[in-house]
């Protein structure tokens, strides 16, 4: 792998950019700064920094007051924690009371493979997208994390990041990453199959596609960042001229991205569509890594489900 | 207003709690005869805070965390000139109302969404943290309901708090000793409520009577002068104070009152309120 810098790191480098110029930005952590990479943050920002330590309800509620009174609020923790323990402060104090809080998930989904389902955040996506006024987003790479907390920061709306633990292989480039706020990025564009992905399962689904490709299949890969709101449209449109749609995510089986997708395009323009995700029980031990070779989540794993699902039309 | 005249107001807003509750057909009403003093004291005699500056970054903050006493809390905002008592009666919980059953802050006066029990403390601190931040010399309230104070999170934001110095937030506990299912001690015991809050490292005001004004205007004035800690006052109510027919009564937690009982909680609240000479 080439790139070392994980998309949480990209995070700490905008906002330290930022905070630069902005006095009303404010990082808030529980006990997780080292492994939300904002340290940095920390150090070079001790006033515009607040510890609440291992407390995750309260990080929430105190990042929805110090919102309240004007402050831009990133509150960063474990993604499973962030999302399950604090939920309720997500829903009321941020979603509902319409705070400008942007809730960071780190080690989101199995990024801690080895350490148990206590530490999966396979449940964020499903839990966070079904609170009304809640956006959600998994950022795919370093640089579209850098855009889309950039975007994030000119707004005034609750907003939920998840991203991974480990770097991931970059898909952009510094001077070349597409990005529309709430729209997906056409990857690469196909006739016979689609494929949706979100977080960092877009760089193996992008990597299945070079590999179907060399077989004669042709596919449409659509980085779907923004979990919610959802590019419709991007969905019909790509969905409408090919003969299965294909998702894959880092999440359940239930309630994320292969759900949503998969509600669209019933409604839209039915066809068959294969959701490729964790299963729904604690996941096998190992690194990150193993845990998706185990699951087939994986280019080798994903091109073979396409080819499958292709063979039964 | 005087003090004396206040304490003659809060009976005016109790019946208009009990009109609305009647009309909305429920209503916490127990907490809200509680808490009532507490809110007129906070309102009428420590807080800057009224239509005219709801806007100002230096205006007081308030979130009224026992969100189920809302009813009181509408009847004050009114007073105070956020809203109109006689709508706020007409829609209490009427279908597409704006007014619900707890705060909410589309409505003007209200700061912060509330309902689920032991979110208001941290906000505060969020807010309290925000002034510091800004250098502000406004000041951070919230109250609390006795029963609330079991909920885990009220105790993360105790420690931040004091981990924090938070001397501009003051926390108000409406200890009238009573929830839903009967007394506070039987189901989770409050009694060294006090030693708690001070092991913790906050200034702690028992307020003897805390339906008295007076006895909570200096209990806060006392909050304003403590500098280096947040100040909980642990203020003794009583449950469903103004009325025999509720008061000390857990059953009147939630409940609507028959039109017999409407008639002498009336009868009731105007005797007190007249036995308070001007």
């Amino acid at each position: 792998m080439k790139n070392r810098i994980p998309n949480r790191k990209a995070i700490c480098d905008v906002l330290l950019e930022k905070a630069k110029e902005d006095k009303d930005i404010v990082v808030l952590c529980s006990d997780s700064r080292g492994s939300a990479s904002l340290a940095d943050f920390a150090e070079a920002y001790p006033e515009q920094f607040v510890e609440t330590g291992i407390a995750e309800q309260d990080l929430v509620s105190i990042a929805a007051g110090l919102a309240h009174c004007g402050k831009k609020a990133f509150a960063a923790s474990p993604a499973c924690f962030l999302s399950t323990r604090s939920y309720e402060q997500c829903k009321v104090d941020v979603a509902y009371s319409n705070t400008n809080v942007k809730l960071i998930g780190i080690s989101g989904g199995i990024s801690y493979g080895a350490l148990g389902m206590s530490h999966h955040s396979a449940q964020d996506i499903a839990a966070m997208s079904s609170v009304p006024n809640m956006r959600v987003y998994l950022p795919s790479d370093r640089f579209q994390t850098k855009k889309l907390v950039e975007e994030l920061l000119k707004d005034e709306k609750p907003a939920y990041i998840r991203v991974g633990r480990n770097p991931v292989e970059d898909i952009y480039q510094e001077e070349d990453c597409p990005f529309e706020m709430d729209r997906a990025t056409v990857l690469r564009e196909g006739t016979d199959a689609l494929l949706v992905a979100c977080g960092e399962m877009v760089r193996p689904a992008y990597e299945a596609a070079a590999i179907l490709e060399e077989e004669g299949i042709q596919t449409t890969v659509l980085d779907m960042y923004c979990v919610k709101p959802i590019d419709r449209e991007a969905i019909i449109h790509a969905a409408s001229s090919v003969k299965a749609v294909i998702t894959v995510e880092e999440h359940a089986p239930f309630g994320g991205l292969g759900s949503m997708v998969s509600q669209i395009v019933a409604a839209e323009c039915p066809r068959k569509v294969i959701n490729i995700a964790l299963p729904d029980a604690p996941v096998v031990t190992g690194t990150s890594q193993e845990v998706f070779d185990h699951y087939g989540m994986t280019a080798a794993g994903i091109a073979k489900a396409v080819k499958d699902v292709l063979s039964d039309e | 207003m005087e003090l004396q005249e206040l304490s003659r107001l809060a009976y005016d807003l109790r019946k208009d709690v009990v009109d609305m509750i009647v009309a909305g057909n429920g209503g916490h009403i127990g907490g809200d005869m509680s808490v009532m003093e507490i809110l007129v004291t906070l309102y009428f005699k420590q807080m800057n805070i009224s239509p005219e500056n709801e806007n100002d970054p230096d205006r007081d903050l308030f979130v009224m965390s026992k969100g189920h006493s809302v009813e009181a809390y509408y009847a004050v905002l009114a007073k105070k000139g956020f809203m109109e008592i006689e709508e706020v009666k007409k829609q209490f919980s009427q279908f597409g109302s704006k007014y619900i059953g707890h705060p909410n802050n589309k409505l003007p006066g209200i700061e912060m969404n509330s309902g689920s029990l032991g979110h208001g403390l941290p906000v505060c601190v969020g807010m309290a943290l925000a002034s510091r931040m800004d250098k502000r010399e406004n000041r951070v309230y919230t109250v609390m309901g006795d029963g609330e104070l079991a909920e885990g999170s009220v105790w993360e934001a105790v420690m931040a708090g004091h981990q924090y110095h938070l001397d501009n937030l003051c926390a108000v506990v409406d200890r009238n000793r009573l929830q839903i299912s009967g007394n506070t001690e039987e189901i989770m015991g409050h009694d060294d409520l006090h030693e708690r809050f001070r092991s913790f490292g906050w200034h702690v005001i028992d307020v003897a009577d805390g339906n008295s004004i007076e006895q909570l205007c200096a209990a806060l004035d006392e909050a304003r002068r403590t500098k280096g800690c947040p100040t909980v006052l642990i203020a003794n109510t009583i449950k469903g104070k103004g009325s025999a027919v509720m008061e000390n009564k857990a059953s009147w937690h939630h409940h609507v009152p028959s039109q017999e009982e409407y008639e002498q909680m009336i009868k009731d609240f105007m005797e007190r309120k007249e036995a308070l000479a001007v």
